[in-house]
């Protein structure tokens, strides 16, 4: 690692890794949200026709790739907006016609070998320069920033649009901006991840979150976690190997994210054989429900019957008898008589669903 | 002044209170509108249900007092002001029709109705104190307050409802617009709902309630309108309307078949298969 450390194109490299580590995933739960995964795909395939400009005319090829794809950006998003019928069919013409367009355009310029190409598609740690980290670290910067001062109103609009639209927030413009958002996490990515592979680290990593994660910023925190963990795990590993970074990066994502199905569905079976439902009742235990509650832990039990009802997910959990050791002056729920079969089954397992309740919440 | 006449003063009082305000409105999608020359007037303090069967039009106009679709006639006015210029349109709290939850992501019930407030915080702000808040008491309203930090896609339909309901309090409105709130909900999640539509009535919320069946809400509510085929065919108190049941369902069934028909000046039912009763022929 000290090694790797000490090349100077691999320096660069690893910034560019954790720059577009933070902030792939962080625009990506977005995409997600509005079920657009593949739109950062097409986003590359167009930003290829503004690195080859680049290339032909001798500017910086990221700043062309960015014109290229902000561009695209708010077309796309203008045309999905109209969009009728043919949004898709739209989508798809704009697509292919800049990645072809790249590739031909490339064709003609001096640079414009097989092996540089490859570069660009799917990543290389040796073509980062430096002048193309202070763009990188401009434009993460920017996208974090703007991600994380809109991300309240990001979230309404991916949640419900219609809703959004209906309270006043801004549909068009903020769709707009995420879109730009997406073309410019395209470009940060471009020289490490590549164009063909950018739109899986801003997917990949989420898929992951969204298997252990409860809530969206829990979500977006694990994703930021295997977003960096593959992408600079990615470039680490593909020197030694001496393999393109951008597939590396992707492998260890999808990688990260078996990995999370197997441990989450192990999670999930497990808890589920440790927590004990309550019986089904058409009640719904509140402030004014007539039962008592009693505050246990981090949560609050409703005495049923004699039994401690816990809310968990739609129904409530069985959290034993209510406590014998408790205050015997307990003014109970009037209708509280120990049924017969009920309170004796509780009983019997008053015991262990005690200490296995941490768990079960 | 002092010399005006009473009855002006008693009318002026009256327009302050009015909420919405719609005027031989039309409403729908393109060229062609859903909703034609529908006049409606809500004032504070009124629950007030808009009932009609599937595809009556009853959603659209309810979108259309929103802003959610396109007024191509008439006028809407919301709180004095007219429907376009309403800047702060967190007064409308509308709760849309939905089985579920969007599950695309992860998201807890407190996320959710978080977003609720956002029309009342500034662009760059994020939720105070007191914003969190009001969203833990519109939680607890409805009686969802100890489920803020459950996944939404693990809750019940009912419960998602009323998540939705309490993203709609979140943002303060001065009225609720609710479409179906009890459609494809359980008999004991019902109940829960119009335990909690009556908990908001106790507190003086006015409601549009849009629905394809009274039900629990019949208890509630002080005004009834019946939307079918796109026009208002009745607006009254729920007395007049159990007085005239019958004739306001008649206009329904005949309208399935004929548009003309359920305008019939005489306000005489006759379908397609009726003979006329003066003779004469259309």
């Amino acid at each position: 690692m000290i090694d790797l450390l000490s090349i100077d194109f691999m320096q660069r490299a690893l910034v560019a890794a954790l720059l577009v580590g933070t902030v792939a995933p962080m625009v990506g739960i977005f995409l997600v949200q509005r079920r657009l995964s593949l739109i950062g795909d097409g986003m590359g395939h167009v930003a290829l026709a503004g690195v080859a400009v680049g290339l032909v005319t001798g500017v910086a090829p990221a700043w062309t790739a960015l014109i290229a794809a902000v561009v695209a950006a708010v077309v796309i998003e203008l045309l999905r907006t109209r969009g009728r019928t043919n949004g898709d069919v739209a989508l798809a013409v704009i697509f292919y016609g800049g990645i072809a367009a790249g590739v031909v355009i490339i064709s003609k310029s001096a640079d414009g070998t097989p092996a540089n190409l490859m570069k660009y598609l799917f990543g290389s740690i040796l073509t980062t320069t430096s002048s193309d980290l202070y763009l990188f670290a401009g434009l993460a910067v920017l996208i974090a920033v703007t991600t994380w001062a809109l991300r309240p109103r990001l979230f309404a609009v991916a949640n419900d649009e219609e809703y959004a639209r209906a309270v006043g927030i801004p549909v068009l413009p903020l769709n707009i901006v995420l879109a730009v958002l997406t073309a410019t996490t395209v470009v940060v990515a471009m020289r490490v991840v590549g164009l063909l592979l950018i739109s899986a680290l801003m997917i990949v990593p989420n898929a992951a979150s969204q298997l252990i994660a409860r809530s969206f910023s829990g979500a977006l925190r694990w994703a930021i976690a295997f977003g960096l963990v593959s992408s600079v795990g990615g470039v680490a590993l593909s020197y030694p190997l001496n393999t393109p970074s951008g597939g590396t990066i992707v492998l260890l994502a999808v990688g990260l994210f078996m990995v999370t199905a197997v441990v989450a569905t192990a999670r999930t079976q497990l808890s589920r054989r440790r927590h004990d439902i309550a019986e089904t009742h058409a009640h719904e235990h509140g402030i004014e429900c007539g039962h008592e509650a009693i505050p246990h832990g981090d949560h609050v039990d409703y005495v049923h019957d004699g039994h401690l009802h816990a809310a968990h997910e739609s129904h409530y959990d069985e959290h034993g008898h209510e406590s014998l050791d408790g205050d015997p002056s307990d003014p109970s729920d009037p209708t509280d008589r120990p049924s017969t079969t009920g309170a004796t089954g509780a009983t019997g397992t008053a015991g262990t669903t005690r200490t296995t309740t941490g768990t079960a919440r | 002044m002092s010399a005006a006449p009473s009855s002006p003063s008693n009318v002026a009082p009256a327009s302050a209170d009015v909420v919405i305000d719609l005027r031989r409105a039309s409403f729908g999608y393109g060229e062609r509108p859903t909703v034609t020359d529908a006049t409606l007037t809500v004032r504070r303090g009124e629950i007030v249900v808009v009932l009609g069967p599937n595809g009556s039009g009853k959603s659209t106009l309810m979108k259309g007092i929103l802003g959610l679709n396109e007024r191509t006639e008439g006028t809407l006015t919301l709180f004095g002001v007219p429907g376009d210029e309403l800047r702060d349109r967190a007064r409308l709290g509308y709760v849309p029709q939905r089985h579920t939850l969007s599950t695309s992501v992860r998201a807890t019930a407190e996320e959710i109705v978080s977003t609720g407030r956002l029309p009342r915080i500034g662009w760059l702000g994020r939720l105070r104190a007191t914003d969190r808040q009001i969203v833990a008491r519109s939680l607890d309203v409805v009686g969802l307050a100890d489920r803020a930090a459950t996944e939404v896609s693990t809750l019940s339909g009912g419960q998602q409802r009323r998540v939705l309901i309490a993203r709609a309090l979140a943002g303060q409105p001065d009225v609720l617009i609710m479409d179906e709130p009890t459609a494809g909900v359980d008999a004991a999640n019902q109940h829960v709902l119009a335990d909690v539509l009556e908990r908001l009535v106790e507190r003086g919320v006015t409601m549009v309630i849009v629905t394809h069946e009274l039900g629990a809400l019949e208890r509630l509510l002080t005004r009834i309108v019946v939307v079918d085929g796109g026009r208002i065919r009745f607006d009254g108190t729920p007395e007049r309307y159990a007085a005239q049941r019958g004739s306001v369902h008649h206009d329904h069934d005949s309208h399935h078949h004929d548009d003309e028909l359920g305008a019939h000046p005489s306000g005489v039912t006759i379908g397609p298969l009726d003979v006329p009763h003066d003779g004469s022929r259309r």
